[in-house]
């Protein structure tokens, strides 16, 4: 290294030094210390007095790979990843055409109208949409009565709450990964569409040939984003149902917190975001595994 | 193990920005954050010449206490009182949360099945050296068994602030219709009188309602047939002894015969009206159902419904849980001695007579239910005499979760998933795993 660069990478680092120290006081250094807490027993015996901790190794992995609550919990959260998830992309792109195409007016007011749930609070969305929810006096429920459909007990019933939630979710979120199709839209060369146009390709070819390659890397973005997204489900859960009935809403962070702030096992807890991580981590590697060998 | 404890505090603030980062959800942040609280401080407030004492109640306790305060203030003129009022769904996080921030208010309110847990953590001061000061008689003035859930290893933790237990709300036109005066006072009476409902009610509608998800009536058969639920100093599951065996056969009966529908609580749509078109003709549960009763139902079924103390086993008295909530205080406030002025007052009879008179709970102390607005009430008197033959469930913090998982195995065992053989036996598995701590605890010689 001559002089020259090394002073080039003394200034890097000053500069780099402030965001670093950030990012390892205030993220590595908890994440690091949870994963500790995950491999001891961290209960309440122990948040009175650290005397009474005990490291138990990978006892609570093993404890809640046997639990039938965690696989409940992951069978909900994977319920609403893989249903809810899809659904929203489609719907998002859906509207991002919609909203995209040359013949939509006001396409500024139904860009901000469906981006607008993103930005309310979830709580309050989710007190509008227990009213909408209501199986008796319900919005819901009085048009399905209108076409002659019994009505639905949309959050009290084990087999419809999970639906119910995953409606409102994608409701709630779709606008955000809509904006981001609309951009990914937008970039690709109105040239292309209008060769396509003079070789007679139909809209539907045009769309399929067109559209969808070039919009490849946006779609890699919100699929993984959404993926990440779902699986830590927790809040529309927590306000709409607390996990019932019959802990067919219950989601594994939802699990976790009960299990961290109800009962108070923190290293049990902890253990459960993990293997939540871990998931994570592998539903991500195999998005980009599977799209890798898509591209040219 | 100290400087272990040294750095949970240097890395307290690492885990409040931890709050900030936006790529985590907000549990997972939470989680992260309050693991490394537990060594955070609050600096003492300087002493000032007016003391204020952090007062947290919960729901709409919180609320009406709020009346009671200006006399407090009034005879304290150097005391003042903040109350904190927190929902109940979020009270017990929330507590434990306090606690671990070091953030505890002076004064608070819990439920008396936390009690354990809260000393466990050494979270709340004993009270006999400052209850050496009351007259003789006041204590006795305590229903007992309520009282008893306020005391472990012979000291006094927390004192009833009002009192809660389990018994019949029903029918008593339909109870009348099938020929008896008012429910028994016996198990086997009471299902013959279940059973008269039953025949009378048709295959649609049920004797009696028992939310299948709940695990209240199971215990308290088993607590009246004479079952310890624990064993070994409660170290260990003891589900599958016969007296408890007996009692929850007897409770699985219920659903066979069809006496009671099974389904849990959330299965059912409106409970109120329900009990108005006599889908179910009794129901247990606890006073708050007085006032709900008396509002809910519709005008036609006013006259018709009273409340009646639970049966028992043979010729003993029904008992059913001490429940109710308690005051304590915070073990390291150093206000401990205005928020005791605080718990003392809401302890006078005469504060509880007015605290009944705005929420409606029962007095803990007996000598305030001589008030007229409770004497004339004629829903209450089921409540004074099932008041006296409560018992207490296991005094250890993993109780609920021991609750819960029984709640969890006796529906599997109504919904036939298991018999009730399997039942149990996964019931003391699952509760002697809950409970392995406690017994590594006590095998170490160190206090639970």
């Amino acid at each position: 290294m001559t002089g020259r660069e090394r002073r080039a990478a003394l200034s890097a680092g000053i500069f780099l030094a402030p965001a670093l120290v950030l990012i390892a006081v205030f993220f590595f250094l908890p994440v690091l210390a949870a994963l500790l807490l995950s491999f001891t027993d961290f209960d309440l015996y122990a948040l009175g007095d650290l005397n009474r901790l005990r490291f138990v190794g990978f006892a609570n992995y093993l404890q809640l790979l046997q639990s039938p609550l965690f696989w409940t919990a992951l069978g909900n959260t994977f319920y609403f990843v893989l249903a809810g998830g899809p659904l929203s992309v489609a719907i998002s792109l859906g509207a991002a055409l919609l909203v995209n195409a040359r013949l939509t007016r006001f396409s500024g007011f139904f860009r901000a109208a469906f981006f607008l749930p993103v930005v309310t609070t979830l709580v309050a969305v989710a007190v509008v949409w227990r009213y909408l929810y209501h199986p008796r006096h319900g919005l819901l429920n009085y048009g399905l009565s209108l076409l002659g459909i019994d009505p639905i007990d949309w959050l009290g019933d084990p087999d419809w709450a999970m639906p119910a939630i995953i409606l409102m979710a994608v409701w709630k979120n779709f606008g955000f990964n809509m904006i981001i199709f609309i951009a990914g839209l937008q970039n690709i060369p109105p040239q292309l569409y209008e060769a396509a146009r003079i070789d007679g390709a139909n809209a539907w070819r045009r769309f399929r040939h067109i559209t969808l390659p070039l919009l490849g890397p946006t779609f890699l973005f919100v699929a993984l984003m959404t993926m990440i997204g779902y699986f830590q489900v927790f809040a529309e859960p927590y306000v709409m149902t607390q996990g019932g009935p019959a802990n067919r809403t219950l989601s594994v962070v939802l699990l976790m917190y009960e299990e961290g702030f109800r009962w108070w096992n923190m290293g049990y807890a902890s253990a459960a975001a993990f293997v939540l991580f871990a998931l994570i981590l592998a539903g991500t590697v195999l998005q980009l595994r599977l799209r890798g060998r898509e591209s040219p | 193990m100290g400087a272990l404890k040294g750095d949970f505090k240097a890395l307290t603030l690492t885990a409040t920005i931890a709050i900030t980062l936006p790529c985590m959800s907000p549990p997972i942040r939470l989680l992260l954050a309050t693991l490394l609280i537990l060594g955070f401080s609050n600096c003492g407030s300087p002493a000032n010449q007016t003391v204020v004492v952090e007062f947290w109640a919960m729901g709409q306790e919180g609320e009406q206490v709020k009346a009671l305060l200006p006399e407090f203030e009034r005879r304290h003129p150097g005391l003042r009182v903040r109350v904190q009022q927190i929902p109940w769904s979020a009270a017990h996080e929330k507590l434990l949360t306090a606690y671990a921030g070091n953030a505890m208010p002076d004064l608070f309110q819990l439920g008396n099945t936390w009690i354990p847990e809260f000393v466990a953590l050494r979270a709340v001061e004993p009270l006999d050296a400052r209850l050496q000061a009351w007259p003789a008689d006041a204590l006795a003035d305590y229903f007992p068994g309520i009282l008893a859930t306020n005391r472990l290893d012979g000291r006094t933790y927390a004192l009833p602030w009002y009192v809660d237990t389990r018994l019949f709300f029903y029918r008593t036109d339909l109870l009348a219709a099938a020929g008896f005066a008012e429910l028994p006072t016996t198990w086997e009476e009471w299902v013959r009188a279940m059973s008269q409902l039953k025949a009378r009610a048709g295959p649609e509608r049920h004797a009696i309602l028992l939310p299948i998800n709940e695990w209240q009536l199971p215990v308290i058969l088993a607590l009246q047939r004479g079952a310890t639920l624990l064993r070994d100093h409660d170290q260990y599951g003891n589900f599958q002894e016969p007296r408890f065996r007996e009692a929850f056969d007897f409770y699985l009966s219920l659903f066979e015969r069809k006496l009671a529908p099974s389904v849990g609580n959330h299965q059912v749509a409106n409970l109120y009206q329900e009990f108005a078109n006599g889908a179910f003709a009794v129901y247990v549960s606890g006073p708050w159902n007085i006032g709900e009763f008396g509002r809910r139902l519709p005008m036609a079924t006013q006259p018709h419904w009273n409340t009646a103390p639970l049966p028992g086993f043979d010729a003993e008295p029904g008992r059913s849980l001490a429940g109710g909530a308690s005051l304590a205080l915070s073990r390291t406030s150093p206000r401990r001695e205005a928020a005791w002025k605080l718990l003392e007052f809401l302890a006078e009879p005469e504060q509880q007579a007015r605290f009944y008179q705005l929420t409606g709970d029962l007095p803990a102390r007996q000598s305030a239910w001589a008030d007229p607005a409770l004497a004339g009430n004629r829903y209450a008197e089921a409540f004074r005499r099932q008041l006296q033959q409560v018992r207490a469930t296991p005094a250890i913090p993993e109780w609920e979760r021991i609750a819960n998982q029984l709640a969890y195995h006796a529906e599997r065992a109504i919904r036939r998933q298991v018999s009730a053989d399997e039942a149990l036996a996964a019931l003391d598995r699952d509760v002697d795993r809950i409970l392995e701590k406690r017994r590594w605890l006590l095998s170490q010689g160190l206090r639970p």
